[in-house]
């Protein structure tokens, strides 16, 4: 009744300008979605396609373009520089990924139960989150100067002798990996919890009846209801570690790429290929590998769980 | 009838609890440590800067009133402000604005709009960093507010939790303000908006943080240090004193203490919505 009603009202309004309500509807619609269509469109779209054709060109530094066909490719083939970013790019998801999942999960099921003194852990679990990439990068690095910070200090009063975390290649990825899941896994911890608040209190009632342990409820009823987060952390977590913004500040404040390579992700020679070697067409090559690599993991997760889908016949 | 869950006393429970409460709190500290460290460096004498001890022996204020006259450093906070301010204002119009028509318009090609610019969700900057510079130099914004602002302004995560909050609100609502011959402006304006008050200051919060704490975008578009944002301004400071970690702390405490502070208010608020942000 009500709504036959409305019908009619909003039906006879707008005679005076010839549209019908519900032609008056659709031009409202775009008209709200406009501002918000176009920026996408002009802010991320055109520069996704752009990305991609770009490879295919030679800019120099005034915005002149040459078409070079795959010669940006062939040489990024052979380029051992782009190789060693790829394979510090694997690194550090493979390190990083697991490590945020441990973490997250782990500090989620200590502050889990919702009382004032863990309202408080949380918090200060989050805290890093708060401060910007660049100062991270700038404290850790304090902490970690060679020989008299914190961290080598204490490092030696173990008797482990004088370690350089962020001057020697082999340890400069580790300690960006700790840096990053120190900052990161305050955020996994409340996807976590999100998660953890959505398995009903009966379920862990009834196996605790039944004489389960809590190892045996956590791996019978935890792990499994956590399907969905657990993809959703997994592929934030790979997506950030290989293309965010985040690992970019990290490694341009706190290594530059060195020592020897040793963090040179592909993010960062994308970058240094472009803005300082002018090399923008072999950018838009690396970046669109990217792209790809990006396309690729995201396809395969989907395939490995069925569409994200998780009911279990 | 011997139930494992009995089997504990009331007093092996509390100290178990206790040991748990013990550990947390114990990597807890650990967590905030580092950022104590900044503080405490921050307030340290030049020769004091690697001791041992949080507390400072001789704090001194020396440091910030250096950062504040040796570098431009208020124009780059200034700056910050006007930008990241400017960008969550008009964020919160637009998404919201796109949240409310995408859920409560009816219009062809609705869910195809919706999907397209969800995809673009995990598009992230480094990605398209390039491509996008070009643009925007083609634009002529390079080393202008307008290219600091304006591409920093859109993203699909605002327009999905604002459309998912506006498929919740009931349809009578709007069918009343249709009755009273409201347009469908003054409905967004004067029903829907402060219906999604508090989702609003949530992503306000998000926003300005996030925009405070950016850094690859302004570092990639302003070379004029008039326009310089304090991440930037921080990280070439780092560059200029590399040794005076005094001077360098004190400039990071100064640039973190806003979002800090921000959240200590706000913490509720800012740990809520990213714990609902994750689930779809």
């Amino acid at each position: 009744m009500a709504k036959s009603v409305s019908n009619q009202v909003s039906a006879g309004l707008p005679a005076a300008t010839g549209l019908t309500s519900r032609q008056r509807e659709a031009i409202a619609g775009y008209v709200f979605v406009l501002p918000d269509a176009l920026g996408l469109l002009i802010f991320i779209g055109i520069p996704m396609m752009l990305a991609l054709a770009l490879a295919f060109f030679d800019v120099d530094g005034f915005g002149g373009y040459r078409f070079v066909g795959i010669k940006n490719y062939q040489r990024l083939a052979l380029d051992p520089l782009f190789w060693k970013s790829f394979w510090v790019t694997v690194t550090y998801v493979v390190w990083l990924v697991p490590a945020l999942y441990v973490t997250g999960l782990g500090l989620a099921l200590l502050v889990k139960r919702t009382n004032a003194f863990n309202g408080m852990m949380r918090s200060l679990f989050f805290m890093p989150q708060m401060v910007s990439l660049v100062v991270v990068a700038l404290v850790w690095q304090v902490l970690a100067v060679d020989k008299i910070g914190m961290i080598p200090r204490l490092v030696s009063a173990l008797g482990l002798g004088s370690v350089s975390f962020l001057g020697s290649p082999e340890l400069a990825l580790f300690a960006v990996v700790f840096v990053s899941v120190w900052f990161l896994m305050g955020f996994y911890m409340l996807i976590f919890l999100g998660g953890l608040q959505d398995i009903p209190g009966e379920y862990y009632e009834a196996a605790r009846i039944d004489g389960a342990g809590p190892l045996a409820s956590f791996w019978y009823i935890t792990l499994p209801l956590l399907r969905p987060t657990s993809f959703f952390v997994l592929i934030v977590s790979m997506v950030a570690a290989v293309a965010g913004a985040q690992t970019f500040d990290l490694i341009y404040v706190m290594t530059r790429g060195g020592p020897a390579n040793s963090t040179m992700m592909t993010i960062y020679y994308i970058y240094q290929q472009a803005f300082q070697y002018n090399a923008f067409g072999y950018a838009g090559a690396l970046a669109s590998i990217l792209v790809l690599a990006l396309m690729a993991i995201t396809i395969l997760l989907f395939v490995l769980t069925r569409g994200g889908r998780f009911n279990y016949e | 009838m011997n139930k494992p869950g009995l089997a504990f006393s009331l007093s092996q429970v509390r100290i178990v609890r206790g040991v748990q409460m013990l550990v947390t709190l114990i990597l807890a500290v650990m967590t905030v440590f580092p950022l104590f460290w900044m503080i405490s460096t921050a307030f340290k004498q030049p020769s004091d800067v690697f001791s041992m001890n949080l507390i400072p022996e001789a704090p001194t204020l020396r440091n910030f009133v250096y950062v504040f006259t040796e570098v431009n450093f208020l124009r780059y906070l200034f700056n910050t402000l006007v930008v990241s301010a400017s960008v969550t204002l008009i964020a919160l119009l637009f998404h919201s604005m796109s949240g409310y028509a995408l859920a409560r318009l009816r219009f062809p090609g609705r869910e195809v709009i919706f999907m397209t610019m969800f995809s673009t969700f995990l598009v992230s900057l480094p990605v398209i960093i390039v491509p996008l510079f070009i643009l925007v130099r083609t634009l002529g914004m390079l080393n202008s507010y307008a290219g600091l602002i304006i591409p920093a302004i859109f993203n699909a995560f605002g327009i999905f939790l604002l459309r998912q909050y506006y498929l919740s609100i009931p349809r009578e609502l709007e069918e009343a303000a249709v009755i009273d011959g409201a347009g469908y402006w003054r409905i967004y304006w004067s029903l829907i908006l402060p219906l999604s008050r508090p989702l609003l200051s949530s992503l306000a919060i998000l926003f300005f943080l996030t925009n405070w704490n950016a850094f690859l975008w302004p570092l990639t578009i302003t070379s004029d240090q008039e326009l310089w944002m304090v991440q930037v301004g921080i990280s070439a400071f780092k560059g200029q004193y590399s040794a005076s970690w005094n001077y360098i702390m004190a400039a990071s405490t100064i640039v973190a203490a806003p979002t800090l502070i921000l959240f200590l208010i706000f913490q509720r608020q800012i740990m809520d919505s990213i714990k609902t942000s994750g689930l779809k």
